[in-house]
């Protein structure tokens, strides 16, 4: 009966007693959940440079649409200071930021990160807590989850399903498999795979909350940064061009690097190249190097071995060039063309210039 | 100085992928298994670097894992390495393993903490930063060079588009990749050798994992690839353009 009372003021009683016992339990049991346990997904909201990363808007569209699946809000913590408007991050639906606004956290060290973003999903009630799975996420939501007791699901690449359970699907086996993970723990944490997730915004404002949290002091001490050659980070791209042995030597890749241009692409390599020191380690992609997904690899001179596979095959459309008919990569392609990449390159730049209404 | 490395083994990378028990695990079944690439070659080597510069050293190899991964730590301590200790259990989640490092890293003797940046298997990327979250010790991830200066280390971590040069005191941990160090075959003397080093294994602690895989599935299979001819290139654009949409 207590509980009927503690509906009852919240106003739906008067709807209640229309039902049977059944419908009563099921109705108190609701609003039980929604008045004494308020929950949230919390976002955290990565930058660099005082800009906000691609990836935070990819996190932001997936942590509201599962806080809507969910019907519970989404909050945003952002740690350090930035230069763009915090507020209109409410376009991609999460009503509040949470910002500890202090320049030293504009270095991330993890254990600092980790005790603050602990208060404020504590605060927050947050139920689940949403990362990318960039350099980023994966230095802060491990330690997280042992600090929270919070099962971890990383490089996530759908929505939950919250049906049965919380199920989360991911890449396993460097791409060539997915596993469903069940987390089994109250607070569930996720990082999501870097374009895997549309972008979706629309209206709205977030409220920002300034948190009053005095960071500990740093045990990690940042010395410098250094930018590489590329302009757009390798991981976050959605176009990349990438070289193999192909191409015969360094001094050969300035039409890769004109076509990436055209294309807004990065750039990226096969092991033996970075291997031989033609291209830098940063730009290897493959098992041993980084893993992406782009919506386009567009592979040049490079064979195809199962270890390159594994750091691309979870690219949405894979093109490529390669002299030899019988390359693998043929195989795992979705476009290709037999023959000297030397020829083939300026004819696509060519053709992308016109596209591009440069030529 | 005491330093442990985090080994796992995983399935050679050219290994088939296929899943039985209603796809619910691994088909093991004539499978080669490996040291994980990041574990050997960049945090393995890295730290047997570092013990050949300074010989008092004490390096430990740890793996959590059943008595059929021994094949795998006996050819990790044929690279280097003083001793290894094996947790005997089955590996579950990334939390249980942790959790079962940082029991045996409790004690707080371990000046170094090396993992792999991530398994090639589950792909988790989150051991290291659950033993320095569950030991509160500094953690640096993305490692693609380690250097030490007494009790300082520099750490140079790969991000988004760049690098970061860090300095940290130890005790740290530190995940590994590309670049800390290169690929090394081990010899017959270390084959020799790994034989009578010492392999404790320990019972593992009671914990908890939080997750659980509950089904695999495989990709579906791609559709075949479209050949364009050479002498007509520039279709390559038209189509990644007007068909598949992505330029």
């Amino acid at each position: 009966m207590w509980k009927c009372g503690n509906v009852e003021m919240n106003g739906v009683g008067i709807v209640i007693y229309t039902f049977t016992y059944f419908h009563i339990s099921t109705l108190i049991n609701f609003f039980e959940f929604k008045i004494i346990k308020p929950m949230s997904v919390l976002i955290f909201i990565d930058h660099t440079d005082g800009h906000f990363k691609k990836t935070t808007y990819e996190a932001l569209s997936y942590g509201v649409a599962l806080a809507r699946q969910m019907a519970i809000p989404a909050e945003g913590v952002l740690l350090g200071t930035v230069t763009e408007d915090i507020s209109a991050l409410g376009k991609y639906g999460i009503q509040k930021v949470h910002q500890v606004k202090n320049e030293s956290l504009n270095a991330l060290d993890p254990q600092v990160y980790i005790r603050i973003i602990a208060a404020i999903a504590e605060s927050a009630k947050a139920t689940v807590i949403v990362f990318s799975h960039n350099s980023s996420g994966k230095a802060i939501a491990p330690g997280l989850s042992a600090r929270l007791n919070a099962g971890l699901v990383t490089g996530a690449i759908a929505l939950p399903d919250t049906s049965k359970g919380f199920l989360v699907k991911k890449n396993v086996f460097s791409g060539k498999a997915f596993a469903t993970v069940s987390i089994k723990s109250p607070v569930k944490i996720i990082s999501l795979n870097p374009n895997a997730y549309p972008i979706a915004s629309g209206e709205g404002s977030a409220e920002l909350l300034n948190e009053q949290i005095t960071p500990e002091t740093s045990r990690v001490k940042l010395k410098s940064t250094s930018k590489s050659s590329g302009e757009i980070p390798l991981t976050e791209a959605e176009v990349v061009v990438s070289g193999g042995r192909g191409m015969k030597g360094p001094e050969n890749w300035g039409p890769i690097e004109e076509l990436a241009k055209l294309l807004h692409a990065a750039t990226a390599c096969s092991r033996p190249v970075a291997d031989a020191g033609w291209r830098p380690h940063g730009e290897h992609v493959g098992q041993t190097g980084i893993a992406i997904a782009p919506n386009l690899y567009l592979a040049i001179g490079i064979s195809g071995a199962i270890q390159h596979l594994a750091g691309v095959n979870r690219s949405k459309i894979i093109a490529v060039i390669n002299k030899d008919p019988e390359a693998p990569f043929f195989k795992s392609a979705d476009y290709g063309i037999v023959g000297d990449a030397f020829e083939i390159l300026p004819k696509l730049i060519q053709a992308v210039k016109k596209l591009r209404g440069l030529a | 100085m005491k330093i442990l490395v985090c080994i796992s083994k995983t399935p050679d990378t050219t290994a088939k992928i296929a899943f039985t028990d209603n796809n619910r695990k691994f088909a093991a079944e004539g499978v080669q298994w490996i040291i994980n690439p990041y574990d050997e070659w960049y945090a393995l080597v890295r730290a047997i670097e570092l013990k050949e510069k300074d010989p008092s050293i004490v390096l430990h190899l740890i793996t959590v894992a059943a008595a059929d991964a021994d094949a795998v730590i006996r050819k990790a301590l044929a690279l280097g390495g003083d001793e290894a200790i094996r947790v005997n259990a089955d590996s579950q989640d990334s939390f249980y393993i942790a959790a079962q490092i940082a029991g045996v890293a409790r004690d707080g003797s371990y000046d170094i903490i090396f993992t792999g940046k991530e398994t090639i298997d589950y792909n988790g990327s989150s051991v290291g930063g659950m033993i320095a979250g569950l030991l509160d010790l500094p953690y640096v991830s993305l490692a693609a060079k380690f250097d030490l200066a007494g009790q300082t280390a520099t750490v140079v971590r790969e991000v988004e588009g760049g690098e970061e040069t860090e300095e940290v005191s130890l005790p740290v941990v530190v995940s590994c990749q590309k670049g800390m160090a290169e690929q090394r075959i081990p010899n017959m003397k270390g084959i020799m050798g790994a034989r009578s080093k010492p392999l404790k294994v320990l019972e593992p602690v009671q914990v908890e994992p939080l997750t659980e895989i509950v089904s695999f599935e495989l990709p579906p299979a791609k559709k075949g690839v479209k050949m364009i001819p050479a002498e007509n290139a520039e279709e390559l654009i038209r189509l990644l353009h007007e068909e598949a949409k992505v330029i």
